[in-house]
């Protein structure tokens, strides 16, 4: 069996209704788990771009890849591996107000480029990024603190290499 | 497909705006496009377009088919047979659930057709409203390109899309919805067929350097062999496939769809490969140096294992879908593009070949097989008949002219082996997805399409009864479609695998069927059965020699198995002759 590994695919697609259920479908199709996913603008008015996540060997995702790029409505879709990209991820975390001034919070938080974003009189919020790893550990430090609640996002990553689709759309145009 | 596709022309367009009703605005998309016969039902969500369809019944011919999975296949009968776009029209809810099936087997058998539904009233979407049902979302996977039209203005865009997405590149389904209100809804209409999609290419430009590549191994090779499918047929590449094989001496077998592309009668049509194929062509993909695969998919029912697929071989991939290179087999050297362009600059390249001692060996091979299969099959001296004599009996009285629609089952894997072809454009089945019920209908279509033709559907007990209701469809219409089940009073395939792989459990496939004469001729019908090898001819001949639709049954042979066979997961050299 071929090694799995963390693929990000990024797909710049038409920002039409319906274009998510579409792509999704090919994952769903090849019984793919999807690790995380982001839709956003991207940096060509009226195109989006998906930032997907997934574990799988690199064979897989070149077909994956290939079966995403034809659709209708994508413009381009890649794959990249770890070290092709800059990624982050964000994530929040409420704790309750009691735990406000407890030093060892404090100290994380500076080491974790945390902040807190919100503090109200029962509860504040922090907000985290960085890689998946430096957010899990967050997890782990404060959960013994009681969590009131915890989001993470999916991954955004922006490429090393040159992705081109100006030109590209320059090109079909 | 044609090159004019790629080339960025904004046909003409009408040359008024006017005022106008969305569901009128349809019919003239349609008119514009070319559309001249459409199949459909009517239904609650959709009555505005059937009401235009009334007013307009001089320029568009309605179908009406007997349930919206007929509609489907008939309009995909309609696009195999003349290359043009199929259209199917139903309404929301179960009338286009109905039509997926058709809509899945068009899109795994590249066929270009567009549906059209109804839908419920835009501000119902989403209220789980009287027959509402998420087509564009149950649709997704088997279309190439849907969409939902919630206000008439995008009705003229959304539908010239929908038929260039449809016809180019690698053609496809697509579905459009559109909601009741937008069927109502008045606007100024102006209609400009789409020429191009900024986030699509249809055809890739083919790389010159790949095609020198395929060249020089071509021409390098001692054992070369080619297997087409129907992307020749398809990219309308027939004669350059042809001019190809000739001039370097190729041996060419053929994918289910692409049967008929080249004459079954041409010295270097070697017959069929995949699970029910030719022995020749299975075992020596196994022994060739060279494959060379023009427009087909390497589907797993071609395969067999591919951990033991053509390993010895470099493998050519000439396709237009760039996704299919090396989803399947790995490639050596892959062409990307339009079929007829890419075997256009293929062949000046090429050396005059011939390679006499290698073609002996398909020669040697197909003896082989006509002694332990063929020869049983179309020559048998038990008293049942098979399924190969009726095809035979079939070849000889159209003399290979005749369009053979076939459903699935045994009876197709027979005719695909055994009918005789002349003309491409001649088998029209169900490959990829193998839908049962596919072959009526889709024989109303193509006969529909091409009325000069002979068009025979060939079905089994089992298939036919799935859509059997089109009957009336053919009544209706005076479609002159020639009907043949070959009845073996099993669902035969599965009751074959169950024989040899379920030590002979047949688990719910013999059939208790009805009378097929009498309901044929309950639809009007003339209709004859044939139990005997000595009425076999004169029934034939009765039927071909019908200016009306006919209906004939063949009681064959109970559990008559076909052979050769690849066992599922077991290599194309490991085919079996009984």
């Amino acid at each position: 069996m071929e090694e799995k590994q963390n693929f990000t695919i990024s797909v710049y697609t038409e920002n039409n209704v319906g274009v998510l259920n579409r792509l999704s479908a090919i994952f769903l199709k090849r019984h793919i788990n999807i690790e995380s996913m982001i839709v956003s603008k991207s940096e060509i008015d009226g195109v989006y771009r998906f930032t997907f996540v997934v574990i799988i060997p690199k064979t897989l995702v070149r077909k994956v890849v290939g079966q995403l790029d034809k659709q209708i409505e994508v413009i381009k879709a890649y794959y990249h591996t770890e070290d092709e990209i800059i990624y982050h991820e964000t994530a929040l975390f409420k704790i309750s107000s009691k735990h406000l001034y407890d030093e060892s919070i404090q100290k994380r938080m500076k080491f974790r480029r945390a902040h807190i974003i919100s503090i109200t009189e029962n509860y504040f919020v922090i907000e985290a990024s960085g890689f998946k790893k430096d957010i899990d550990n967050m997890y782990e430090k404060l959960k013994p603190y009681g969590l009131l609640q915890f989001v993470r996002s999916g991954r955004i990553a922006i490429t090393r290499p040159k992705m081109a689709i100006s030109e590209l759309l320059q090109e079909i145009n | 497909m044609k090159e004019t596709q790629t080339i960025e022309t904004k046909t003409q367009s009408t040359a008024t705006t006017e005022r106008l009703a969305g569901s009128e605005a349809i019919i003239k998309c349609l008119i514009a496009e070319e559309v001249d016969i459409i199949y459909g039902y009517p239904g609650g969500a959709i009555m505005p377009v059937y009401d235009e369809l009334y007013k307009y019944q001089d320029k568009i011919h309605h179908v009406l088919t007997r349930h919206e999975q007929g509609a489907t296949h008939a309009a995909q009968g309609f696009a195999r047979i003349s290359g043009r776009v199929g259209v199917a029209i139903a309404t929301s809810g179960p009338g286009a659930t109905n039509l997926i099936t058709g809509i899945a087997d068009a899109q795994i058998d590249s066929t270009p057709l567009v549906c059209i539904t109804g839908q419920v009233g835009s501000h119902l979407l989403g209220s789980d409203a009287f027959q509402e049902t998420d087509i564009v979302g149950i649709s997704t996977p088997v279309t190439k390109w849907n969409y939902q039209i919630t206000k008439a203005s995008e009705i003229p865009e959304i539908i010239a899309k929908a038929f260039y997405i449809a016809k180019s590149g690698r053609p496809g389904p697509v579905l459009v919805d559109i909601t009741k209100d937008a069927q109502f809804e008045e606007f100024d209409f102006k209609y400009e067929k789409c020429a191009r999609i900024r986030s699509y290419t249809p055809v890739p430009d083919t790389d010159a350097s790949k095609v020198k590549l395929a060249a020089d191994l071509i021409n390098s090779a001692k054992k070369p062999m080619i297997v087409w499918g129907q992307g020749i047929i398809l990219g309308e590449a027939e004669n350059e496939l042809k001019a190809v094989i000739q001039k370097a001496g190729i041996p060419a077998a053929w994918t289910i769809l692409g049967a008929s592309a080249i004459p079954t009668s041409h010295p270097l049509n070697v017959g069929m490969v995949g699970m029910h194929g030719n022995y020749a062509p299975n075992v020596l993909t196994n022994e060739c140096d060279v494959l060379i695969a023009i427009g087909m998919r390497f589907d797993d029912r071609v395969t067999g294992n591919l951990d033991t697929y053509a390993k010895q071989a470099k493998v050519i991939h000439f396709e237009i879908d760039a996704a299919e290179v090396d989803k399947n087999v790995k490639t050596d050297i892959a062409v990307i593009g339009d079929a007829k362009n890419s075997l256009q600059q293929l062949l000046p390249l090429l050396n005059e070949n011939r390679h006499t001692e290698w073609l002996k060996e398909f020669n040697d091979l197909y003896e082989i097989e006509f002694e332990k299969v063929i020869k049983k099959d179309l020559h048998p001296t038990k008293e049942g008949l098979t399924m190969g004599e009726v095809l035979k009996e079939i070849n000889k009285q159209t003399k290979g002219e005749a369009a053979i629609v076939s459903d699935v089952g045994q009876h197709q894997m027979i005719a695909c082996r055994y009918a005789e072809f002349k003309n491409t454009r001649s088998n029209i089945t169900s490959g990829g997805l193998g839908t049962m019920g596919f072959g009526l209908p889709a024989a109303i279509g193509a006969k529909m399409a091409a009325p000069e033709r002979e068009v025979i559907s060939i079905s089994g007990d089992g298939g036919y009864q799935m859509t059997i209701q089109e009957l009336a469809t053919i009544f209706q219409q005076k479609a002159a479609v020639k009907v043949v089940v070959l009845n073996n009073d099993f669902l035969g395939m599965v009751r074959q695998w169950q024989q040899l792989f379920f030590d002979k459990r047949y688990a719910s496939t013999e059939m208790t069927n009805p009378d097929f004469v009498t309901i044929a001729k309950g639809y009007y019908l003339n209709a004859r059965r044939v139990t005997k090898r000595e009425e076999l001819a004169d029934a034939v001949e009765e039927m071909i020699a019908s200016k009306e639709a006919y209906f004939l049954e063949v009681c064959v042979e109970k559990e008559d198995n076909v052979f050769p066979m690849i066992p599922s997961g077991a290599s194309v050299s490991d085919i079996r002759l009984k």
